[in-house]
């Protein structure tokens, strides 16, 4: 048994890397792929082009605007001279975010009466119209809240809130992405890999020449699965290496650990490729049907959008995903140095998973040769 | 040029089409898939985020002050601990993504007028939320004080946010009309390149070469069924983004129509191109496929991530696809309203680069032929 699965797993191997091109597609689009998603995917908002109105042109309407272009989230670019103004700059989309301080800022403050600031932001891109409208409230709850510490006689307010971030304190959105680029590349790469392959063989014809040998159906199954397996790992460990070292992220937890859940997430993945080679007869069909679980399954995975934002019935589903485990295994190991003992559910939840479609598809497999 | 002989090859096509009604539904369903998750499981919103309280003071007070994130609507407490380490635990383990902690003597201090800190520690793996997460806790801190003392904090500033064009922050309205600029691209690619690429990888290529038929008639006639298909998915996804999930259509319908028929044009003729370039490998051709349209239409077009926030380098590169002179066009008709006058520039270069992708995939077909 052990010599014909070795025959062909050679054969397997010979067969993907016979063709030159191949090899740029199993090696170079996971790195074209590392470095678009990890340049792209990113939630970074930086030098959110910014007019201000400042109708009261005091020093602490100056120092605010100071402060706003201080914090490097704001460029402050237009200083318009009426609404009407404001209104045409976000029409052309000139600014995504006006900030217009009223007649009598400074004299509101002196006199203690509540001031307030208009900051109205474009919409249109929803993710960074909100968090340019949260470095505003927190550049202005900043300056608020100093101006009340220093002023002689003022009412401090009772609750000093003081915010310490944890796992990745600078806020680079890149350390939390990458990890997750990492997870959806391997999953993309090898569940097509696997399925066209197998149904390859099937629309060629050469599976009749290989059910003709001995070898069995279980052996044909390992056969075809463990190079694609192999390859899943070294493109892993590619991809890890390329973009610790070209993105600067730091992993803190175990490498081992890693390879563990890796060897887990590997499992399923090929199972799902192997599920839908079962069901399908020409390589279109397994392209389509891999395209069409692989865009659901990055998206309802935690990848770029929290579970815990979706609705109900969506977060239920999304417990059918591979992704979504192991994006947590990979983020707990990259970011929080998470050990075992916090990712075993995830780790047990993703070889159930990977046993159950690999038992499903096995009787499948031999059903169709038979 | 002859209409009958493109009219056979379409036929021929059509039929071909029609015999694998598997791939047809995904091309179908995809569009749908797509918009249902897109328009009902993703947004970019943050609420719902997981809080614990370790409240030392347990007082009236402190809980008042507990309530005001509850009610807020962005913070859902999901337990109280009474010790530091539990936080640990909540945190590394990802249960929870905030952590308040509410000193002994809070009340004690707010009730003598004087200022206490509180802790506020925020798990920043995920930057993006932990960001705006910080956003709603400085708009706390500037804004509800009043509730737990009789004064009024002062000098307050009283930053008063609104949002233009998109005032329910809706990510669907950003994101569905970019979407179906990724739907054509990834259906329409993906089935066109294989389907040259198969007649190649069976033989069936040789037969038709010896048919009386010219390479721009083979190409026309093999383009047209899936320009149809291309052009029902794009009718399904105005129809079904704008009644079923109310993205608002401003603009003129005639020019969104017009210029979707362009670029689903030319990224039918880069389906054929790709299939030719791949020289009968449907792997291949699928890989090229994906790294050339879908990636790009994905990532490198504006539709989710905004091009601004690109590195210098990449956002050149953005330039020569399509997709993204597409995805301005779309959003700008179905947000803004924009007419001709202002898209004519996109819509030109839309133009050149379909034209030109026709003319390659002809001479490159050519040059096969031969």
């Amino acid at each position: 048994m052990r010599e014909r699965i070795t025959q062909m797993i050679l054969k397997e191997f010979i067969q993907t890397l016979r063709d030159k091109r191949r090899w740029v597609l199993l090696f170079g689009a996971p790195i074209i792929q590392l470095f678009l998603f990890g340049y792209v995917v990113t939630t970074d908002v930086n030098d959110i082009s910014t007019a201000l109105y400042d109708l009261d042109k005091s020093q602490e309407s100056r120092e605010l605007a100071r402060r706003l272009e201080a914090s490097g989230y704001f460029a402050v670019r237009y200083a318009p001279q009426s609404t009407a103004e404001i209104r045409d700059l976000i029409d052309r989309g000139e600014v995504l975010c006006a900030i217009q301080i009223n007649r009598g800022f400074a004299k509101d403050l002196k006199r203690r009466i509540p001031t307030e600031i208009q900051v109205i932001v474009d919409g249109t891109d929803s993710n960074t119209a909100m968090v340019a409208l949260s470095y505003a409230t927190k550049v202005i709850a900043k300056y608020s809240q100093e101006m009340a510490a220093n002023a002689v006689g003022a009412v401090l307010s009772p609750a000093d809130f003081r915010t310490r971030v944890w796992y990745n304190p600078d806020l680079k959105s890149r350390n939390y992405n990458v990890p997750g680029v990492i997870a959806s590349i391997i999953m993309i790469t090898c569940i097509m890999l696997t399925s066209m392959a197998i149904v390859r063989e099937r629309e060629v014809g050469t599976m009749e020449q290989l059910m003709v040998t001995p070898i069995r159906p279980v052996e044909l199954m390992l056969g075809k699965t463990i190079p694609f397996a192999i390859i899943g790992l070294l493109d892993m460990f590619m991809v890890t290496v390329a973009g610790v070292l070209w993105f600067g992220i730091t992993i803190k937890g175990s490498l081992l650990l890693l390879l563990m859940g890796t060897s887990v997430y590997l499992l399923s993945i090929l199972g799902i490729g192997l599920f839908i080679s079962t069901i399908l007869k020409t390589q279109q069909q397994s392209l389509l049907a891999t395209m069409f679980f692989n865009m659901p399954a990055m998206l309802l995975s935690g990848f770029m959008f929290p579970i815990e934002n979706m609705p109900v019935i969506f977060q239920y589903i999304t417990y059918l995903n591979p992704l979504r485990y192991f994006l947590v295994i990979i983020r707990g190991i990259f970011l929080k140095g998470n050990g075992f003992v916090v990712l075993w559910p995830q780790m047990a939840a993703l070889f159930v998973l990977g046993t159950v479609i690999i038992t499903i598809s096995s009787f499948r497999f031999r059903k169709r040769l038979g | 040029m002859k209409f009958l002989r493109i009219k056979a090859i379409a036929k021929k096509e059509l039929i071909q089409i029609w015999r694998d009604p598997l791939s047809l539904a995904i091309a179908l369903l995809m569009p749908v898939m797509q918009l249902f998750i897109y328009g009902y499981a993703i947004t970019f919103d943050v609420n719902n985020i997981t809080t614990i309280v370790y409240d030392q003071d347990r007082s009236s007070l402190s809980r008042e002050l507990v309530a005001q994130f509850r009610e807020s609507g962005y913070f859902s407490l999901i337990a109280y601990v009474d010790n530091y380490g539990d936080i640990d635990v909540y945190l590394d383990s990802g249960r929870a993504k905030v952590a308040i902690t509410i000193p002994y003597d809070f009340s004690r201090k707010v009730r003598t007028g004087r200022s206490s800190p509180v802790e506020v520690i925020i798990d920043g793996s995920d930057s993006n939320t932990a960001t705006i997460a910080e956003g709603y806790i400085a708009a706390i801190s500037l804004r509800y004080p009043q509730r737990i003392t009789t004064r009024t904090v002062t000098p307050a500033m009283d930053p008063r946010t609104r949002v233009w064009f998109n005032p329910e922050l809706k990510s669907r309205n950003f994101i569905i009309p970019g979407l179906i600029a990724v739907i054509m691209s990834v259906v329409v690619a993906l089935l066109t390149s294989l389907t040259v690429a198969r007649e190649w990888e069976r033989g069936t290529m040789e037969q038709l070469i010896s048919t009386p038929v010219k390479t721009s008639e083979l190409i026309i006639g093999k383009l047209a069924p899936y320009f149809a298909i291309g052009f029902m998915d794009m009718v399904l996804a105005v129809l079904l983004g704008v009644t079923l999930f109310g993205v608002p259509l401003r603009g003129n319908i005639v020019l969104l129509v017009a210029l979707s028929s362009v670029f689903l044009f030319g990224t039918v003729s880069f389906g054929v191109l790709i299939s030719i370039m791949a020289k009968g490998s449907q792997s291949v051709a699928s890989q090229i496929a994906i790294l050339s349209t879908m990636l790009p239409a994905f990532l490198l077009s504006g539709f989710m991530f905004a091009i601004s926030n690109m590195p210098k380098p990449l956002q050149l590169i953005t330039y020569i696809f399509p997709a993204r002179y597409f995805v301005t066009i779309l959003k700008g008709v179905f947000l803004k309203g924009s007419t001709l006058s202002l898209l004519w520039r996109d819509g030109l270069m839309l133009a050149i680069a379909s034209a030109l992708v026709f003319f390659l995939a002809i001479k490159n077909l050519h040059k096969r032929m031969d």
